[in-house]
């Protein structure tokens, strides 16, 4: 990787994200064993800081530097001195003092990790574990591996596949990275949203553009529903959440118009009855239960490369 | 007396000026080669000096960022010899007696003029007509008043305001941005802000409120500045309303000459100004407006903050640059350089102009025998590096650190007196270099 940082799925070549998706696997194959604990990391400190609320996100970041050994801190801006108004400059200053070398930072601000990464404040290597309304890097690996691993298990990249991301582009740090890192794959994205959840811009970027979802749903190979934040509607973005559930929620009649080896995917946490009923999340097509599962494997993939652990062979413990 | 030799003045004349008494004593014609008395002028033009009608200065409230004495030192740096103390100060600069203090304090750093800017609301908080008689009958004789900062956002409001201030021959500079289309805005709405993930600020949030304003000033028959026009349309907008006739003045700030929204890319605060850096397109639009003459003058909209308001994520920090001590440079680079203005078109809309536009009788003026003496003696074929740590603010937030620009100046004469001789500030005090 040419970055020593992971902040944007821009970050990483074609070459980078397929060796994250193989050592994902790989990784996954070791911890799948009755001793689910690699060496590779022991030593190494690993910060979750978290400015938002995020359970399974620091949860899964927690798991996967764990499985390496290395020391977990969780720090939560709820109750801490960061809630008494202390900067992220502070913050940072103080966790380079305590030696971190790995921050995974969630922070409600577009641009906090590059902030983090470009600054003089801390040397460690910087993970983005969602930064506003702006990017969620390991999140598009986590959907490209769980995409490969149900449609493409035996090539090399995503060529070919058509995958829809449905929802709240707008404010969607999820669809940011996936659009990214599905184009350098080879995927074909389509964006299908209400006109008011579609930035201005998204013109230039690499996909196609759909207000129709029923459209779009014989065609695709993925559909990946996005979360709809409540407060959306307070803000006008669309009439009811009733109407939006009538013209974008996928339900089992939308299910019913998907191709046969089409897959259903969401990020999570999912308002079930709004953006996806609960017959869909739990339908045969659904793989929402493997994007979890295997996000502590690509989590794993992404410390273990950015801090240069050791081989993964090496089991001397 | 400060005599002064082998100068060339806009026009391209060559003269020997005397100074005595705050007036131009003599002026006569120069070979250009004629024996030095006094200071210098071989290779430099004397101009009038410069006139910002929008400047932060943070006192009172924030004196950390910025004093009216800082800010004085700031702007004779830059070539200022008269500057606008904008009302979003703490308190507000909304009765005679906050823009009275302004005025004496002015008055004390004493090293240009600076002129009180009355907020247009209470508090400017938009629903309430501050006190605009009362500043204007002050010793501090206000006759531009705004909310910068804020729009005036109320429609009533604004009508009320440019009805108002019609007895006083006043003016309503008004900082044009829809609140309702901005709410959280961060940057420009475009191509970078989708990328990026920064909340838009879309440039039709600008243009409704000139529009709006250009009507409601035709219809009570008053005059409307616009601050710091920022886009392509907005200029378009005030040309129509020009060719109707209609009493709209304009701004723009050097920074939108030539900054666009790409640099926010890696989220660097120093980037981060209301109204925002726009698009390339914009750009060239403000240019050819300020060429024209349809934007009326240049405005700094300096904005001193303090380290800790951009040491810090994107959100968090605070809007506004720097502009004094680089403005006139910056401006030779886009517009005269690029050959869209000439030398004495920049006269026009940095000194002569915005002294008219705000009626400050002693600044702006031609350079005739009899006429006040201030005036800034410029090097065009010089140039500086931008250096934040040496500049004469007490603030540190330009966004052209490092950056080479032309034009250096070397000397600025306000009222008859030396301020900067050499390229150096002769008036020394304890808080220069702080």
């Amino acid at each position: 990787m040419k970055s020593a940082h992971l902040l944007s799925a821009e970050d990483l070549s074609k070459d980078d994200a397929l060796k994250l998706l193989a050592t994902a696997k790989e990784l996954a194959t070791i911890t799948d064993g009755p001793n689910k604990k690699l060496p590779t990391l022991r030593g190494k400190t690993v910060v979750n800081l978290f400015f938002e609320d995020s359970t399974r996100t620091r949860i899964s970041f927690e798991t996967a530097a764990k499985r390496l050994s290395a020391d977990v801190i969780n720090f939560s801006a709820k109750g801490s001195s960061v809630s008494k108004g202390e900067s992220l400059k502070d913050t940072a200053q103080t966790l380079q003092a305590m030696g971190a070398d790995a921050v995974v930072i969630r922070h409600g601000s577009s641009g906090a990790a590059q902030r983090l990464a470009d600054s003089k404040w801390i040397q460690a290597t910087v993970i983005n574990a969602g930064d506003g309304t702006h990017e969620h890097p390991t999140q598009a690996l986590l959907d490209a591996f769980t995409i490969k691993q149900h449609l493409r298990a035996n090539e090399s990249d995503l060529s070919g596949l058509k995958v829809l991301i449905v929802g709240d582009i707008l404010h969607s740090r999820v669809a940011r990275s996936n659009v990214i890192l599905l184009n350098k794959l080879g995927a074909r994205v389509t964006l299908v949203a209400p006109p008011t959840l579609l930035p201005v811009g998204v013109e230039k970027w690499p996909v196609e553009i759909s207000y129709d979802l029923d459209k779009e749903l014989p065609q695709c190979d993925v559909v990946m529903m996005l979360r709809i934040q409540q407060e959306r509607m307070a803000d006008s973005f669309f009439p009811t959440e009733r109407e939006y559930s009538r013209r974008y929620g996928l339900n089992s009649y939308r299910l019913a118009q998907l191709q046969k080896s089409a897959i259903v995917m969401h990020p999570g946490p999912m308002n079930r009855g709004l953006e996806i009923s609960a017959d869909s999340a739990d339908d045969v097509k659904s793989v929402i239960i493997d994007q979890v599962k295997n996000g502590v494997a690509i989590r794993m993939a992404v410390l273990y490369q950015l801090l240069g652990g050791a081989p993964i062979g090496a089991r001397n413990d | 007396m400060i005599k002064l030799s082998n100068a060339k003045l806009v026009d391209g004349s060559l003269v020997n000026v005397e100074i005595d008494q705050g007036v131009i004593k003599s002026i006569v014609k120069s070979s250009g080669k004629d024996k030095v008395e006094g200071i210098d002028g071989s290779g430099k033009i004397l101009m009038p000096g410069l006139v910002d009608l929008h400047t932060h200065l943070r006192e009172p409230g924030r004196e950390d960022s910025e004093t009216v004495l800082t800010g004085s030192q700031s702007a004779v740096n830059g070539g200022y010899t008269a500057i606008s103390a904008m009302a979003n100060t703490n308190p507000v600069a909304d009765t005679a007696g906050v823009v009275e203090q302004i005025f004496r304090l002015g008055k004390s750093a004493g090293i240009c003029d600076v002129y009180p800017i009355g907020a247009v609301t209470k508090g400017l908080n938009g629903d309430q007509l501050a006190e605009i008689g009362a500043m204007a009958e002050s010793i501090a004789r206000v006759r531009i008043f705004s909310d910068d900062g804020n729009c005036v956002a109320d429609p009533l409001i604004m009508r009320r305001a440019l009805e108002y201030v019609k007895t006083y021959d006043g003016i309503i500079a008004q900082h044009a941005q829809e609140p309702k289309l901005t709410i959280n805005a961060q940057m420009n709405e475009g191509i970078v802000s989708a990328r990026i993930g920064l909340k838009g600020w879309p440039a039709v949030a600008e243009e409704a409120i000139i529009a709006r304003d250009i009507l409601l000033t035709d219809h009570v028959q008053s005059r409307l500045h616009i601050c710091h026009v920022t886009t392509a349309g907005g200029v378009e907008l005030i040309r129509w309303a020009k060719q109707r006739g209609i009493s709209v003045t304009a701004e723009v700030t050097p920074h939108h000459l030539l900054l666009t929204d790409d640099l926010v890319e890696n989220y660097d605060p120093i980037y981060k100004v209301n109204p925002p850096l726009r698009t390339e397109r914009d750009v060239m639009a403000l240019r050819q407006g300020l060429a024209e003459g349809v934007i009326d003058i240049v405005a700094t909209d300096h904005a001193p903050h303090s380290a800790e308001l951009k040491d810090c994520e994107w959100q968090s920090a605070a809007f506004g640059m720097l502009g004094l001590e680089s403005a006139l440079s910056v401006v030779i680079k886009t517009m005269v350089e690029t050959k869209l203005m000439t030398w004495e078109d920049l006269s026009s809309r940095m000194s002569i102009k915005p002294a008219q536009i705000a009626g400050y009788e002693n600044q702006g003026r031609q350079i005739i025998e009899g006429a006040p003496a201030n005036l800034i003696l410029v090097d065009p074929n010089a140039s500086w590096t931008v250096n934040r740590d040496n500049l004469k603010s007490k603030s540190r937030n330009t966004p052209f650190h490092q950056m080479q620009l032309p034009g250096v100046i070397s000397d600025v004469i306000y009222s008859g007196n030396l301020v900067m001789k050499s390229g150096k500030l002769t008036v020394v005090n304890a808080e220069l270099n702080d």
